[in-house]
């Protein structure tokens, strides 16, 4: 056949062709692609076009449709071409629409019945063709109009057309698998067909269906067990070889079905090991394909239960991989390894110089893979090499996708083996500084957390010692210039919480870097709000120690510009940072105390305090609280206070995603959020509120844990009761390495396991072998560091026993960025205080400030001294709700943050990534 | 199973391309400009294995091969396996080689719905199908024959009444 034989094609699409493909410019290209179309439309409109030609202008719909353009003119003709009765038209009518049309296309109606007819025709190429077809046309409803048809054409006299329907009916099956799950057991059926290659086929089907469902098909085992012995014993006709391996295919869809199969299987996996191992001695590994067999082998190997045999056959087969100059058996090596790893953790030892020289390959691929295998075999004793290494990766690719990701693995892994706490609040900068927009928020948020809980247990010194080198580290790099929102959040609020705690720094200092934070990033109204809130955190703690406080120029300014700002919450902070410069010490330490993020807040749920005043009001002739029931449809008639009662009910959804809670919360201190006790009923109840609570918990209970987790490394599901105690030594043994491996100067301290091997390897290789590797067997160091240990498990449960987060729940702290009215209260201190006149009764005309003041200090009747203090403790609650509010008030916060968020994501977005494609292409074109 | 196969030459313009779900033309467009732009950037002698999870969606890998001025790739999920994927890449080849002794580029463009026919006889709705580059000829070859016969037999075909009448 010659190289048009048979296709002919014209000389105007020769042209066509031709002209595309000497184009100099994509601009170019279009103007070409688009006159054809015209031209097609013009010709495609034309009465009586000859079928031929109709048939080659069908062809060049469907090239220039690759192209880029639409072509959806001509669909119809390709319909229309489908009934022809004539094969080469109908064929290329199918190729056409299998290419242009979905499976909801409003064209579909029009073919099904060709293809029901088609489905019946004698000539097989013409099934073959309408099956085809079915595999892209047909969706969940059509599918009954061709099933019964394609059922019929599994018992073809073609062997061609079985194994069609078989991939037909598989692939019905996936569209729906509702409307084939009576003809499952055909597949069964055509499994034992007298073909091999719609055997073959069948396994494609069995495959997906034995991976939803394993244990419906434990029978077949044996059967493939015996297939797969046949196809290795050259059972199968000649023809189904390739390469010299018999039907290399069969095997590997035949494995990978025992590796479902097996897993987790005694009886299973003892069948399997003889012919696994067969495969091992029989598979020619100088084949592309053998080596793929013998991957699959392992991967089987991995899968089903362990056979120390059969282990040492699949690392041997490993090591070969990795010894080898391709780069593609190295990838597979690189991923055998990273299963086998979980099975038995010393294998990696052998290959830590191959596994070191992938990770300095070229190959990005071959290096993400490497990546992945460091991921899965990280322990506290290399995390600190791997994590470094993971983060020197991160910050030079450009790939947004794959930066996430590898960022998102440094968390996870600094935040499960962290050694030290200081190496984690650096590791989470770096980070922060490279990837901080691509993280989650939430990590940010444990972040801010972990420094405000501290570590150690009651360790109030090691917790101010890490606080000071967290805001030392922060404002070094606070002057960097783009660094990224989330980040700067995080640096906002610790230097607002602990940038004075120490002393070392002065307000006046810590106030100038938090205004040119605000300066700097003048657009992004999220950072400028931490910062704010910042400031005013600073401040107040300058006001309550009595210390003079004098805004620097650039803060006023700041403060002027804001109390202006379009955004509602920025004014908000401004005004209340405002409001409180003018407040005395006594008030702003109970508004804003000194470190007290993490402090429990009272919330009086009853409103008590407000009793007097309502019972003024009420003397005064007002109207008394009706409940919501009663009141349905007359909300005119409420005033401001019960309407506010009754609103802190569906406040408290919001927090959910407030700090998170052990999961062992006491149910009693929940009750408090809801008026019935029982338990049962407050998880009925609040169903969703709940489960969520639960799952974040769960979650944050995960990633925070310093220590005491389930090892990676382990084999967790045969040894499933590892004490704590050993635990404990696997973190207390990354401690001691730490200190030797993370200096660089671990080759002091040689391993006889690699020392001997390869003595000409470049020793700074095998310095970063040992720090990779070298901590697996070095369990004797045990003992002498696990006191340094200690606080850092202390933490881990801290958080835990400690419910502090439960009484939150009970009423709203002030959200502010949702200008709640608890808030509002906080403001009113200062200026109007309407609400403080009416509970002083009317002794105070004037509501002047002063007079207040003095009523806080003594002389006022007893009555009302109550009601204002209680008023004083709710400002005070407020106002720690408040702190509390800035740290966790993203992921609560209403949408206009999200969206906030997402426009500067979107922003970042537009900038980068996207626009790099099409001028690339371009200038290909060019 | 495979979800698309993509020919393209190395100045990246698509040579032939089949997505095994539907994909929308822009969709398509924008993911074979996704994967040239990969693919050219990448060194020689390296691995021909890709993960491409931010074009395709989670588990998706990608396998290519280079060829003269073509890029042969397969993409495809976690139920294929990467080094079987390469050889059936081969498999086309070997075929294509067959079907117009020597494939170069010009044959494949110029040969479009033959390609097709060849490719269909490999995958098959994403799974795959024959990989015995021989069989796949005969089924070709006879595709051809069948219908040079019913070309000669119609060459004059019956008129629409003719389809529309039964």
């Amino acid at each position: 056949m010659g190289s048009q034989g048979g296709f002919g094609q014209s000389k105007e699409f020769l042209d066509l062709v031709k002209s595309i493909g000497e184009a100099r410019s994509k601009a170019e290209e279009d103007r070409i692609v688009l006159s054809e179309i015209d031209i097609l439309k013009r010709k495609l409109l034309e009465p009586d076009v000859p079928k031929r030609k109709m048939k080659e202008y069908i062809i060049r719909l469907v090239y220039i449709e690759m192209l880029g353009p639409d072509a959806s003119f001509g669909y119809i003709h390709a319909v229309k071409m489908t009934h022809d009765d004539n094969l080469l038209l109908k064929r290329t009518g199918y190729l056409a629409v299998t290419l242009f049309l979905n499976e909801d296309h409003d064209l579909i109606i029009l073919i099904v019945n060709t293809i029901q007819k088609d489905l019946r025709s004698d000539n097989y190429l013409v099934v073959c063709a309408a099956l085809n077809a079915i595999c892209r046309l047909i969706n969940e409803e059509t599918i009954p109009a061709v099933l019964p048809q394609v059922v019929e054409l599994l018992n073809h006299q073609k062997e061609a057309v079985r194994k069609k329907a078989i991939m037909a009916l598989h692939r019905f099956h996936r569209k729906s698998p509702s409307s084939v799950s009576h003809l499952i057991s055909n597949f069964r059926k055509r499994l034992c067909d007298n073909d091999p290659g719609v055997m073959g086929a069948t396994l494609c089907p069995l495959f997906d269906l034995i991976s939803e469902d394993v244990t419906s098909y434990k029978d077949l085992v044996s059967s493939f067990v015996s297939i797969l012995k046949q196809v290795t014993e050259r059972r199968l006709p000649k023809s189904y070889d390739y390469h010299q391996m018999p039907a290399p295919f069969i095997q590997i869809k035949l494995l990978k079905i025992m590796a479902l199969l097996g897993s987790g299987d005694k009886n299973a996996s003892e069948i399997m090991s003889m012919v696994l191992g067969d495969l091992f001695r029989k598979c020619d590994s100088s084949t592309n394909i053998g080596n793929a067999i013998l991957y699959e082998c392992i991967r089987c190997i991995s899968c089903i239960l362990p056979n120390p045999k059969l282990l040492e056959a699949a690392a041997d087969a490993i090591s070969k991989f990795l010894k080898s100059d391709s780069h593609n058996l190295k990838y597979m090596g690189i991923d055998g390894l990273g299963r086998l790893i979980k099975i038995s953790p010393d294998i990696a030892e052998q290959h830590q110089l191959a596994v070191i020289d992938c990770l300095e390959d070229p190959d990005d691929t071959l290096k993400r893979k490497t990546f992945e295998l460091l991921y899965k075999m990280t322990k506290s004793s290399n995390v600190e090499v791997i994590v470094d290494r993971m983060i020197d990766y991160m910050i030079s690719i450009n790939d947004n996708h794959y930066k996430t990701e590898i960022a998102s693995r440094c968390v996870e892994l600094a935040e499960q083996f962290a050694p030290s706490n200081q190496w984690f609040i650096q590791t989470m900068n770096k980070v922060f500084e490279h990837a901080g927009d691509l993280v989650n928020i939430k990590v940010a948020h444990n972040l801010m957390r972990l420094i405000a809980e501290g570590f150690g247990e009651d360790d109030d010194d090691a917790d101010s010692k890490l606080r000071l080198s967290a805001v030392e580290s922060y404002l070094q790099l606070i002057s960097e210039p783009k660094l990224p929102s989330l980040f700067l959040q995080v640096i906002s609020w610790v230097l607002g919480e602990y940038g004075t705690a120490d002393g070392k720094y002065s307000a006046s200092y810590i106030s100038g870097k938090l205004c040119d934070v605000a300066d700097a990033y003048s657009s992004d109204e999220t950072v400028k709000g931490y910062a704010v809130s910042a400031l005013m955190k600073i401040y107040a703690f300058e006001i309550a120690s009595g210390r003079k406080v004098d805004v620097l120029p650039e803060c006023q300014s700041l403060i002027e510009e804001l109390l202006a700002s379009h955004s509602t919450d920025l004014q908000q902070r401004a005004y209340e940072l405002q409001a409180l410069l003018a407040l005395d010490s006594r008030a702003v330490e109970t508004i804003i105390p000194l470190d007290a993020s993490c402090e429990d807040i009272e919330v009086d749920k009853e409103l008590s305090f407000l009793n007097g005043y309502i019972q003024q009001a009420i003397e005064s002739g007002a109207q008394p609280y009706i409940s919501e029931r009663e009141r349905s449809g007359m909300f005119e008639t409420t005033d401001y206070h019960p309407q506010d009662h009754h609103e802190v009910p569906s406040h408290t959804l919001r927090f959910e995603a407030y700090e998170l809670p052990k999961p062992s919360v006491p149910p009693q201190a929940s009750t408090e959020l809801v008026p019935v006790p029982e338990p049962s009923y407050y998880s009925e109840s609040h169903q969703p509120i709940s489960t969520s609570l639960v799952s974040e918990r769960e979650s944050s209970e995960i990633k925070l844990r310093l220590d005491g987790v389930k090892q990676k490394w382990g084999r967790p599901s045969y040894q499933p009761t590892t004490s704590a105690s050993s635990t404990t030594q696997q973190a207390a043994n990354g401690t001691t390495s730490h200190s030797d491996g993370g200096v660089g100067s671990s080759s002091s301290k040689p391993r006889s396991s690699y020392e001997p091997k390869k003595p000409e390897i470049d020793p700074e290789k095998q310095r970063l072998a040992a720090s990779l590797f070298g901590g697996s067997s070095s369990s004797r160091t045990d003992k002498k560091s696990s006191g340094g240990q200690k606080p850092a498990k202390g933490t881990v449960n801290k958080p835990a026993t400690v419910p502090k987060e439960n009484p939150t729940p009970v009423q709203p702290p002030p959200d502010l960025l949702d200008l709640g009215e608890p808030m509002a209260t906080t403001v009113s201190t200062m200026d109007p205080f309407k609400e403080l006149e009416g509970l002083m009764d009317s002794s105070s005309q004037d509501g002047g400030s002063n007079d207040v003041m003095g009523l806080y200090s003594d002389a006022a009747p007893v009555t009302t001294t109550t009601s204002v203090d209680s008023l004083l403790s709710e400002l005070s609650d407020s106002s720690k709700g408040n702190s509390r509010t800035y740290q966790s008030q993203t992921s609560k916060g209403p949408n206009t943050k999200e969206a906030l968020e997402k426009d500067a994501l979107v922003r970042q977005m537009g900038v980068n990534p996207t626009s790099q494609n099409p001028t690339l292409f371009k200038d290909l074109l060019g | 199973m495979i979800k698309a196969v993509m020919m393209m030459n190395t100045q990246g313009k698509p040579r032939l391309a089949k997505f095994y779900d539907y994909t929308p033309v822009e969709k398509q467009q924008e993911l074979i400009r996704g994967v040239f732009s990969v693919l050219c950037s990448r060194p020689e002698n390296v691995s021909n294995f890709l993960e491409i999870d931010s074009l395709f969606g989670p588990d998706s890998r990608l396998v290519y091969k280079h060829y003269a001025t073509l890029y042969f790739v397969l993409v495809f999920d976690g139920s294929e396996n990467e080094l079987a994927m390469l050889d059936l890449i081969q498999v086309l080849v070997e075929t294509l080689d067959k079907c117009f002794s020597n494939v170069c580029e010009l044959d494949i463009v110029f040969n479009y719905s033959k390609m097709h026919a060849v490719l269909d006889e490999i995958v098959f709705g994403g799974q795959v199908l024959e990989t015995s580059s021989a069989e796949v000829m005969k089924a070709v070859e006879e595709i051809s024959k069948l219908e040079a016969a019913s070309n000669s037999i119609s060459l004059v075909p019956k008129s629409v009444s003719g389809w529309r009448g039964r």
